[in-house]
Parts: structure tokens; sequence; C-alpha cells
């Protein structure tokens, strides 16, 4: 570790808070997408899908997609 | 960019971009904080605070950028409609507040052995913290309104008038006589950083951009599955009223 003077406590303070930040952003969010993939597994596991994929596809050039976009994501 | 506006293509190209942007997002970091603490030269005036400057200044453009973003975003959602505008700006509120906050916090802990204080109501600062308060009233307006749609539409409202801010932060500095330096990256006639110390600011800059790309990808994915789960539990709830009756 260099020698960072004088002031050194202000600049393990700045780089100090902006890791725990940025940490604890990086770690909600990751855990938020994990959470909502599973619950999005358990449902596809009790056979609860969106209407759009219990529809027929046509099979060639389809609109399968088209009703779920209506929606919404 | 069309094809993207599908929710589904957009979450495949999501799975694939995220390993990759982690990586070099990792690496960038890593070789920025190298830069900055081992390569870096002390300032002439500053000493080694200067190097708060590696985190505070890219903390600020990026606070900047997010709220950019959500204004273009909201242009989306209440002009174009577009389905994935609504769930970009969302998603990019929390993290804009948060480097927003970096920039306030590393602003004042490098402003109280420079300037000798950790605050001052100037243009630049009081701006900057004008912009956190708008991004929490953003928070707090998706919060309180529950359909997503409507919420949307009401952030975006308020997201475009509090755009007017971004501009009043970046000029603050030369329309107003402010304790905060003036530009000295982005300016007329170049930067007045030595390159010594601007090669490990731009590395750095690029790192926390690319942090900001990626934590808003995958916030992005989880709003999509999470308004997905939302559309099955109602869809869950039919069912089960349907049985009843």
């Amino acid at each position: 570790m260099p020698d960072l003077g004088p002031h050194a406590a202000f600049i393990i303070a700045a780089y100090g808070v902006t890791f725990v930040v940025v940490a604890a952003l990086t770690f909600f969010i990751v855990e938020d997408d994990r959470k909502q993939r599973r619950l999005l597994a358990d449902f596809e596991l009790r056979g609860i899908r969106r209407r759009s994929a219990s529809t027929p596809a046509k099979p060639k050039g389809g609109t399968a997609e088209k009703p779920a976009r209506k929606r919404g994501p | 960019m069309v094809s993207l506006a599908n929710p589904t293509r957009f979450l495949n190209l999501v799975d694939r971009i995220v390993p990759w942007l982690a990586a070099a997002t990792l690496i960038l970091v890593g070789t920025g904080l190298y830069l900055a603490f081992f390569v870096a030269p002390p300032d002439y005036q500053q000493g080694e605070t200067v190097k708060i400057m590696f985190i505070h200044v890219p903390a600020a453009w990026l606070a900047m950028f997010g709220y950019m973003l959500i204004a273009v975003a909201a242009l989306g959602t209440l002009i174009w409609r577009h389905p994935l505008a609504d769930v970009a700006a969302k998603t990019a509120a929390p993290i804009g507040a948060t480097f927003t906050f970096i920039a306030l916090v590393t602003g004042s802990l490098w402003g109280k052995p420079m300037w000798g204080t950790y605050w001052v109501w100037d243009a630049r600062l009081t701006s900057v913290l004008v912009l956190f308060l708008l991004y929490l009233g953003l928070l707090a307006l998706w919060q309180a309104i529950e359909e997503p749609g409507r919420a949307g539409r009401a952030a975006a409202i308020l997201a475009l008038v509090g755009a007017v801010n971004v501009p009043i932060i970046h000029y603050s500095v030369v329309w107003w006589n402010t304790l905060h330096q003036p530009a000295s990256v982005f300016r007329m006639g170049g930067p007045t950083i030595d390159p010594s110390l601007l090669a490990p600011l731009l590395v750095m800059a690029l790192a926390f951009t690319l942090l900001f790309v990626l934590l808003h990808l995958i916030s992005m994915r989880a709003e999509i599955l999470r308004r997905r789960v939302r559309a099955r539990q109602q869809t869950q709830i039919e069912r089960a009223a349907l049985v009843e009756t």
C-alpha cells in the first residue's frame, strides 16, 4: 500500500464507502434477479405459463410472441 | 434495436452479454485501482487526496448519465410506448441514485481536506443534491403506484420535468461563482489535467460505466421477470376464482 500522506483517512473513507455501497447495490440486484428466476421457475414447474405460451404457435413466421408484447414485458 | 423491443429477445441478449460484461468490468476496475494507487503521482497542489477524484468524478458523471437515461426512457414510455422503456427507467433509478450518493459522499470527503469544509451550499453541490432528491422522488413514485403501467407514466412525467436539472448541474460552475472547480476534462480547448492523472481517471470512468451498464442490464432482466411472475400470479388467482365458481 503506498503512503497516502496526511489525509489518508479521507482517501480510505472515500474508497471504503464506495466499495460498501457498490457491493450492497450489486448484492441486492443480483439477489433480486435470482429470486425472480426462482419464482418464475416455480410457476413453470406448476404448469402456470403465459397465456400466449398455451396458445398454439403458427408453424412458420408465426406471431406467437405478439400477444405477449401487447401486455408488456 | 427494433427487435430488442421484444422482451424475450432482450432477455436472450442479456443472458449472452452479462458474463462478458462482468469480466470486462472486473478487469477494468482492477486496472483502474492499480493505476490510481501505484502509478498516478500525487497532485502538486492536492497531494494524494487527488486519488479521491478517480471515484468522485466517474460517480458524478454516471449520476447525470443515469438521469439522462431515465429522461430518454421517459420519452420512450410517453411517446413511443416502447415495452422496455418503462423497465429501463425504473431500473436505472436506484443505480443512478447510488452513484449520486457516492459522488456526494466522496465529494464531501475530498472537500474537507481541500476546502476546509464537508459541505457548502454552492450551485454545483446543491444541484447534485437536488438530483439525488429527484432520484428518491422517482423511486418513491414507483413504489406508491402498484400498477406498473400507471406508475411508469407518472414517473416519466416527473423524470422529464426533473431533466432540466442536468444542464444546470453541468453549467453551474460556469454560470455561478462556486467553490467547486470548473470542468477540467470535457471542455473547449481540451482537458487541463496532466496525462498521468487523466489516464487513470478515464480508465476508472470506463470501469464505472461498464459497472452501471452491467447492473442495469441485470436489473432490467429481474424487472421483466418480476412482471412475468406478477402475470402468472394473476393467472393463478383467476384460475382459483374459476374453480370456486
